[in-house]
């Protein structure tokens, strides 16, 4: 079954065309990244889904329920994190967990077990009777995970869930949203991050001008990838008269770029003995998605 | 109404109530001294030499104006700062995501209103037992147009609240339109006093009907039919539910 189908979705503002024909499939109990640079539509994309954006023409239906003719089921369905704070300044932790829930037609008693359960896992328990102006950015972060799974929907959408927290809480948020996944729920996530979406995400689709442009499993895309960059950390400095195609970088650093198709980082290794260099250490540039993603862009550029 | 939706309903009016109730000092209070001074300065100083009206004594006839329009200045102001807030720090998204219909959004916003209505209508009338005798002499009366009154203005805070566009939008109203209607609608004053022109004019002041039923309920007089009063109260109901649930359907001032 999909957990989301989008077909030919269109947004327009003024003049000004945010999506022009998106077409996105979310199959259930996959996670799913929608990728793009700022102002590409992601948010916009997002918004239409969970209902506080009204789209210009298309369909979108969530497990078979249409958004124009049951918006309601598709709600249900649904648990959003948005990348804006969006919650009263002056209520506790609890109060907007709580409401959420209750927004959904839960129980309080059940929210609040459900919450008590949330909150050790987030590390909030001793916040939740905090209001909420009082936390730091990567609190507020959690509280609004928290607030967007407690009322385990099948769906859940998330726009930038890690943007601008630390690496711990970045980790701590990863193991939740994996185990989330590998409990049954659906998830589709925004970011730009791409050692976000290596590590937690099966599926890519990527927004460009108004459409999906490209697409698919993680391992797919990056197998496409033939221009790679590694940085080999050497023994000694690179010799003054080594014309190997290496870029030199600070420390007894160096940086190769090369077409996989054509070669491969052992060859660089063995050339690199033949000048008394041994290799200590190979490390990606950056990661191979991000690589892919600035490929596309770059041919797309020319 | 399933249970989903009702509780849904109660979560919106119990976060309502618990707003207004956090800064009780700025919501349930003001309204007692304003209401003191208005009884202290036109009752007890003034009206004394004004003399007794429409048989009561001036402080006696002007007590249910008075609660009256405490009761409909906080129902308004208190769904109106409270949906604009909502909007302004977008946790109305909160609700808006969920699977709530938009008529149950307006019910839970205006209940907010109206249990403050009703509470400030109470504390007033408290505050106006220090001042005058009061009677309750048709009090089925009373207690229906003090719920129809805080219902109707509550939901006109909660319109008011969709169009606005900043604070002073959600101000303006009150201001200029509220409050005149409140003191030409004879909270202070009987028809009778009012040469025949004005006295036609006052009659088209949805006020008059809503403060002349509520006196009614204590003393027992008005100037207004009261099934007139109710027929014109709840049609103005009816209006405004109609067009705040329309609002909401179609997203305005919520959805872009």
């Amino acid at each position: 079954m999909q957990a989301l189908r989008i077909t030919d979705l269109r947004k327009k503002y003024g003049d000004h065309d945010v999506l022009c024909g998106v077409d996105l499939c979310v199959e259930e109990g996959s996670f799913t990244a929608l990728l793009g640079h700022n102002g590409a539509g992601k948010t916009t994309t997002l918004g239409i889904v969970a209902g506080l954006i009204r789209k210009t023409s298309g369909s979108v239906s969530v497990f078979d329920h249409d958004l124009d003719s049951d918006p309601v089921a598709v709600k249900s369905c649904i648990g959003l994190m948005t990348q804006d704070y969006n919650f009263s300044q002056f209520e506790t932790v609890e109060q907007v967990v709580l409401n959420q829930a209750g927004f959904f037609g839960i129980r309080r008693s059940d929210a609040r077990k459900r919450a008590d359960r949330l909150f050790d896992i987030m590390d909030l328990q001793s916040l939740r009777h905090a209001e909420t102006r009082e936390l730091s950015g990567g609190m507020k972060k959690r509280m609004m995970l928290v607030r967007a799974v407690i009322t385990e929907p099948r769906l859940l959408i998330l726009d930038e869930p890690t943007a601008g927290v630390d690496i711990e809480i970045r980790h701590l948020i990863w193991n939740f949203l994996r185990e989330l996944n590998r409990s049954g729920t659906t998830v589709l996530l925004t970011t730009h991050y791409f050692e976000e979406v290596e590590n937690l995400c099966q599926q890519v689709a990527i927004l460009k001008n108004g459409v999906i442009s490209d697409g698919g499993y993680v391992h797919e895309l990056i197998s496409r990838l033939t221009v790679r960059s590694v940085i080999f950390g050497l023994s000694c400095p690179l010799p003054a008269d080594c014309y190997l195609p290496l870029t030199p970088l600070d420390g007894n650093y160096v940086e190769y770029t090369y077409d996989s198709k054509k070669t491969n980082v052992s060859e660089m290794v063995t050339a690199l003995l033949k000048y008394g260099c041994s290799v200590l250490s190979v490390r990606n540039r950056s990661s191979s998605l991000e690589e892919y993603f600035l490929n596309q862009r770059d041919e797309h550029c020319l | 109404m399933n249970s989903a939706f009702l509780i849904a309903y109660l979560t919106i009016t119990r976060r309502e109530v618990v707003r207004f109730s956090r800064v009780w000092f700025r919501t349930l209070l003001p309204p007692m001294v304003n209401t003191g001074l208005y009884f202290l300065i036109f009752g007890n100083l003034i009206g004394t030499k004004i003399g007794p009206m429409s048989g009561c004594s001036y402080v006696e006839f002007m007590m249910p104006g008075l609660v009256m329009m405490s009761v409909i200045i906080c129902s308004y102001t208190n769904v109106a700062s409270s949906m604009y807030s909502a909007r302004f720090q977008k946790y109305i998204e909160e609700i808006l995501v969920s699977p709530v219909p938009m008529w149950l959004i307006v019910a839970g916003f205006v209940t907010g209103g109206v249990i403050r209505g009703m509470i400030v209508g109470v504390l007033v009338l408290l505050v106006a037992l220090n001042f005058t005798p009061v009677s309750f002499l048709h009090i089925h009366h009373l207690i229906l147009m003090l719920l129809l009154a805080s219902l109707l203005f509550s939901l006109g805070g909660f319109i008011n609240a969709i169009y606005a566009r900043n604070f002073d939008d959600i101000s303006v109203i009150p201001t200029l339109l509220l409050t005149p209607l409140i003191y030409l609608g004879g909270v202070f004053y009987t028809l009778d006093l009012l040469p025949p022109f004005w006295e036609g004019v006052s009659r088209i002041n949805p006020l008059l009907y809503v403060i002349n039923t509520f006196r009614y309920g204590f003393l027992g007089i008005s100037d207004t039919s009261i099934v007139l009063s109710y027929v014109v109260v709840g049609a103005l109901l009816l209006v405004f539910f109609v067009w705040a649930t329309l609002l909401l359907q179609k997203g305005r001032g919520l959805v872009s």
